[in-house]
């Protein structure tokens, strides 16, 4: 395992030596000592490596991963694994505004509550929430699952694309062009993995589904009211 | 008097109001019609101040002139020069502006790589992404980072030459995108991540940020995945040019690109575009103002957009202090766009050659704007780089002969003093005299 103390080394330093990992490295574990919530703690890594951060970070962290299994043992500020590719990052706290925000892929587990806006313009990334989410989250969400174990704030998928948001507790208001969808069997079998991966025992059976109307699909002049 | 007689009273002759014009009336009727306000592409159509407003003084005895064919007159540029190890350098301070690919076809987008190559100089991608064909064309791209973050990955991000951070575009200050249903191919649906056929929303904030020091992070985080390499340009419109400049440069950008509202758009509303934002003549002082007052000018490069169309326009802008240019409407003129021999169709379309904007319908006879695959094959990318690049080289060729003839060895020796305005609102504007005058409205000292 490789120690790096944030504080002595610096950001830039970290960030290179995880980019210089390649995908047949023998450098797979990495610890992060120090953090001390600064911004763009490991991102644009593109190995299959493991990276645990001791402590709570800035804006971005494990934004635009690819491969890597980043776990964060603390909060993260606000953009945490933004556009992230693929590979996973676990929270163990809390999260600020855009949890992943754009993200194309891969799994983000937050253990602790999300704020607003998670998952604005997510594009196939998998969000998973053992709290409760803020206010506009999943808007214009294009594809990808948001699960949400606890309640969600006002708003949920406003404008949502193709994206299938799932909540257990309850919503306080849905979005313009959101609706509570069917829940079928692949949904919840959908549901029995993402939880499973994502270290939550909740039961699938416990949530709604929620997804686009598709009724702005095309701008037509007869929906002016909802936008 | 016989009803059959013509009354023998004097009328006045039929007389249109400037008020209601015929313009104006046709624009009534196709509200009353549709219910929908018209969307169009292109920049402002409106008569503005420009470029056109204001007139170079040449050499005189109390300044000699280079000869115009023995006599080098520099035309290079650095973009980057701030933090990045990996500077941009151009040939000529002529850069072609972000477009889509999905505004625009593949082919279109390999002729915007060729010309821009061939010239020396950079193009850049647009919301949608990077494709193969633009990237493998241009030994410069310049990749936007757009709110939408359509295509956007780590990868393309890391093959780019300059990262662009588009906050706004002069066509619409404040405004999104909309790519509508009729261009979403399979291949653009794919490169967005969306279903084929619907509209596409181009947000109009980005995600993840919102104000000047959640900016400052996100360059940072930019640095950080790109190795600190290359360049980041901060695009606004040219709403508060002193203000955003000066945020911009505190946020850590290297250059910043400023659109003027006569900038293009492939598609948004013609009242955005006609009603918001401010003619390019007039945001370039305030900006370099920013810059010379954060005594950051010519260290963070100032590019400038928005209707540039000759030498002259190029000459112009950068005798007011910008370090280049970025032309987006011209050079699809240059490639073909808008072009009479295909007047036939035009008329077809309700629309004449020139006049052409309903880009966002996708039906562009000359093959640029279009994801049509019959249209497509009408334009040929070899061709159309060829045209791109001999009309970069003119108006090089241009701009180096205006500052030859006032004395300079390097377009970025071109300065305030070499121009003189037409008008009171092009001197209040561009901050130089009054033609005939030592005077401009606002000059400090006077009072007026």
């Amino acid at each position: 395992m490789l120690k790096f103390d944030l504080q002595e080394m610096g950001l830039r330093k970290l960030n290179n030596a995880l980019h210089d990992q390649k995908e047949n490295t023998n450098q797979t574990i990495w610890e992060i000592i120090n953090p001390k919530g600064s911004h763009a703690i490991a991102v644009g890594i593109d190995a299959p490596i493991e990276v645990n951060i001791k402590g709570s970070t800035g804006y971005y962290c494990g934004g635009m991963n690819k491969q890597a299994i980043i776990n964060v043992k603390g909060s993260v500020g606000p953009g945490v694994a933004e556009n992230m590719m693929s590979g996973k990052v676990v929270v163990e706290g809390d999260a600020s505004q855009y949890a992943g925000a754009t993200g194309h892929g891969g799994l983000l587990v937050i253990k602790g509550n999300a704020s607003s806006r998670c998952g604005i313009s997510m594009k196939g990334i998998n969000i998973v929430v053992h709290g409760n989410i803020g206010h506009m989250s999943a808007f214009m969400a294009q594809s990808g699952n948001l699960v949400v174990c606890g309640d969600a704030g006002d708003a949920l998928g406003d404008s949502l694309y193709e994206a299938k948001l799932f909540v257990r507790g309850s919503v306080k208001s849905l979005g313009a062009d959101c609706e509570e969808k069917e829940m079928r069997p692949e949904h919840i079998e959908l549901l029995k993995y993402l939880l499973s991966e994502s270290e939550c025992d909740a039961k699938p059976e416990e949530f709604s589904r929620y997804g686009s109307a598709r009724t702005l699909y095309n701008f037509n002049i007869d929906n002016s009211d909802a936008y | 008097m016989n009803k059959m007689e013509k009354p023998t009273m004097p009328r006045t002759t039929p007389r249109y109001s400037a008020t209601f014009s015929n313009d104006v009336n046709s624009d009534i009727r196709r509200a009353a019609a549709t219910g929908i306000y018209d969307i169009r592409g292109g920049g402002a159509k409106r008569k503005l101040p420009t470029f056109d407003d204001l007139l170079f003084l040449g050499a005189s005895i109390s300044r000699y002139p280079l000869e115009g064919y023995r006599e080098k007159c520099e035309t290079s540029i650095t973009i980057g020069t701030r933090y990045a190890k990996n500077p941009i350098e151009l040939d000529i301070p002529i850069t072609i502006a972000g477009m889509s690919f999905g505004a625009l076809s593949g082919p279109a987008k390999e002729a915007l790589g060729r010309g821009a190559s061939a010239a020396g100089t950079s193009t850049t991608t647009g919301d949608g992404g990077m494709t193969p064909e633009e990237r493998g064309h241009s030994t410069k791209l310049v990749y936007q980072y757009l709110p939408s973050r359509y295509g956007m990955n780590p990868d393309d991000l890391r093959k780019a030459d300059a990262i662009e951070i588009v906050v706004g575009q002069g066509a619409k200050p404040g405004g999104g995108g909309m790519l509508l249903g009729q261009k979403i191919s399979d291949r653009v649906a794919e490169m967005r991540n969306l279903p084929k056929g619907i509209d596409q929303r181009s947000a109009c904030r980005h995600p993840d940020w919102t104000g000047p020091d959640d900016l400052e992070i996100k360059i940072l985080e930019l640095r950080e995945i790109t190795g600190w390499r290359v360049p980041i340009y901060v695009k606004v419109a040219g709403a508060r040019p002193y203000y955003d400049t000066t945020l911009a440069i505190k946020a850590g950008a290297d250059a910043i690109v400023l659109d003027g509202m006569q900038g293009g758009t492939a598609a948004t509303q013609d009242v955005f575009i006609e009603h918001v934002g401010q003619p390019t003549l007039a945001i370039v002082r305030p900006a370099v103002q920013a810059l010379q007052d954060l005594g950051m000018h010519r260290e963070v490069q100032l590019i400038i957009s928005g209707g540039i169309r000759s030498g002259a326009d190029v000459a112009k802008a950068m005798a007011l202090g910008a370090d280049a240019v970025a032309i987006g409407s011209a050079a699809l003129i240059a490639l073909g766009d808008n072009d009479p021999v295909h007047e036939a169709e035009y008329n077809k379309l309700g629309t004449t050659a020139g006049a052409y904007d309903d880009w966002h319908e996708g039906m562009d006879p000359a093959g640029i704007t279009t994801q049509d695959p019959e249209l497509m094959k009408r334009f040929d990318p070899k061709e159309g780089g060829r045209k791109l690049r001999n009309y970069l080289k003119v108006m090089t060729l241009e701009a180096q002969t205006i500052a030859r003839a006032c004395g300079k060895n390097h377009l970025h020796n071109l300065e305030p003093e070499d121009l003189v305005a037409l008008t009171m609102e092009a001197a209040a504007m561009a901050q130089v005299p009054l033609a005939g005058t030592n005077w401009y409205p606002g000059k400090p000292g006077s009072s007026y």
